[in-house]
């Protein structure tokens, strides 16, 4: 970005571009999930029924936003917060386009898992701060969680960087340009996938709010706005996760005759599309199921890959 | 990563995972099919679902095919009636009505069930169920119909039943024994030995 007039006009327009996009996932997911279960799903507000969102929208700013009094109230009113924050941060080296995009970082990638593993904490201390045994379980689980994901995630990216040489998003792009990263890196695609889920506490790694076991998990205790914001950060979630793995994996912007930022949306809309289609098929696994998998397959995996990743590599500039 | 092969054992997991790996590959599939398939919703205020005939919803009274009601007040249907939602009251009144009949007849549709008891119950088939569950009402009062709400001026299922012409009930321009398949009354007397 060349001057701060710009960068300022930009994050406007991310941030906007963002927030609909959350918004209007909300209709789209009830859309899709209706779809593939041979329903409507919501079609009566406006066309499509497209304004459900406002809808829903109008109804949780207008509820009661109520503290309960056993809560820790400070950390209770901060905790949704976080994940909102943390993953609008992650949005600013997100590159959209050759010239779109907040900021750039040689180190966006690190920058990226920073701010992932800093919005587990809004699950965690929403958890602890609702004094309640549900919640607390659903905080819990979240932690745990968090440390065996994190790890597989991280090792399966650092294949992309090896490949690329370097942790800047613009540069990795870049590096595509004569093929996408997903056929070397087919592993790290699948486990950042999984890790991508789990990272968005969705189906089927919801864990940490399970309804069927623990009510509603570590947001049991919120209602109204609050509420809304795990709910949007959720979203924003799902739309940060599907760019991350369009920009690693998938070629970012890159594609022939469309612009660049329309072949970045459309990449970016399929997964999306790929985390509501696996929400719809998958069932819940259990906890320890999950844990021992990150722990005992996916986290040898991701060591394995980028062993072999780092051998090639090493082999070709040698050659 | 142990060694791809060395055991039996070893090859026998792997192709589990295989077979894991499959198996949902074919869920993401199976559930990506129905994105071709129509919904099976039935829009319903717009489109109106079909009631079978034999429907049991909201309770009428009927009557006979010459007009007359057919209710003749013997109170089987309140006492079939399983949350006892059905009231009457018979009455007789010889100078203006040839018959018994109800003075007033009231269902409570807040705690009907719609178990067709009474419908099973009515000698006369004057109480019958019909295919209509549109009985939404903003006032819980507003579910309690009196008999002025219940009767209908048709004959309902079966249009040509007629209670008093099969039954050998005397009533005002019928005599005993001049009903439908109905011998003529036997002087007891003549009976004697």
């Amino acid at each position: 970005m060349n001057s701060w007039g710009q960068a300022l006009v930009m994050s406007a327009a991310v941030l906007g571009a963002v927030l609909t996009l959350a918004a209007l996932l909300i209709w789209v997911e009830r859309r899709l999930l209706g779809l593939w279960q041979e329903r409507f799903g919501p079609n009566r507000v406006g066309p499509f029924g497209m304004f459900q969102s406002v809808a829903d929208m109008i109804k949780i700013f207008t509820k009661e936003d109520w503290v309960p009094p056993f809560a820790d109230k400070r950390v209770f009113i901060l905790a949704p917060t976080i994940v909102v924050t943390t993953v609008l941060l992650s949005f600013a080296i997100v590159p959209f386009g050759p010239s779109a995009g907040v900021a750039d970082s040689n180190i966006a990638v690190l920058f990226f898992l920073a701010m992932s593993s800093l919005a587990a904490y809004s699950v965690v201390l929403g958890g602890w701060a609702s004094n309640n045994k549900y919640s607390l379980l659903g905080g819990l689980r979240a932690a745990a969680q968090l440390l065996s994901y994190e790890v597989f995630m991280g090792l399966f990216l650092m294949g992309v960087v090896l490949l690329a040489g370097s942790f800047d998003l613009r540069r990795i792009v870049e590096a595509q340009r004569e093929g996408w990263f997903v056929i070397p890196q087919w592993l790290g695609f699948v486990g950042f996938l999984i890790a991508g889920v789990a990272e968005t506490h969705r189906a089927p790694f919801d864990m940490p709010e399970a309804e069927a076991e623990l009510v509603g998990g570590y947001h049991t205790e919120y209602s109204g706005m609050k509420f809304g914001m795990f709910f949007v950060g959720e979203y924003l979630g799902i739309a940060l996760i599907s760019s991350m793995i369009t920009v690693l994996f998938f070629g970012g912007w890159q594609g022939p005759w469309l612009p660049p930022l329309v072949w970045f949306c459309l990449k970016t809309g399929v997964f999306i599309a790929l985390f509501i289609l696996l929400r719809a098929t998958f069932p819940r696994p259990r906890f320890d199921q999950f844990l021992s998998f990150g722990w005992k397959v996916l986290l040898p995996l991701a060591l394995v890959n980028l062993l072999i990743t780092g051998a090639i590599v090493l082999g070709v500039q040698g050659a | 990563m142990p060694d791809i092969g060395s055991s039996p054992r070893q090859t026998a997991g792997l192709s589990a995972v295989w077979s894991l790996i499959g198996a949902f590959l074919q869920g993401l599939w199976v559930v990506l099919k129905r994105t071709f398939r129509r919904p099976i919703t039935v829009q319903y205020p717009e489109e109106q679902p079909y009631l079978p005939p034999r429907w049991r919803g909201r309770i009428v009274l009927t009557r006979d095919p010459d007009g007359e009601e057919r209710c003749v007040a013997c109170y089987l249907c309140a006492a079939a009636c399983p949350v006892d939602c059905i009231a009457l009251q018979a009455t007789e009144s010889p100078d203006q009505h040839d018959r018994r009949y109800p003075a007033w007849f009231r269902i409570n549709f807040s705690r009907c069930i719609y178990c067709g008891h009474c419908e099973e119950a009515c000698p006369t088939y004057a109480i019958q169920l019909i295919p209509d569950f549109e009985q939404g009402e903003y006032v819980r009062r507003n579910m309690v119909y009196e008999k002025q709400d219940l009767l209908i001026s048709g004959t309902g299922k079966y249009p040509d039943y007629n209670f008093y012409r099969v039954a050998g009930v005397r009533i005002g321009g019928k005599d005993k024994g001049e009903a439908e398949n109905e011998q003529p009354p036997v002087d007891v007397r003549s009976l004697l030995p």
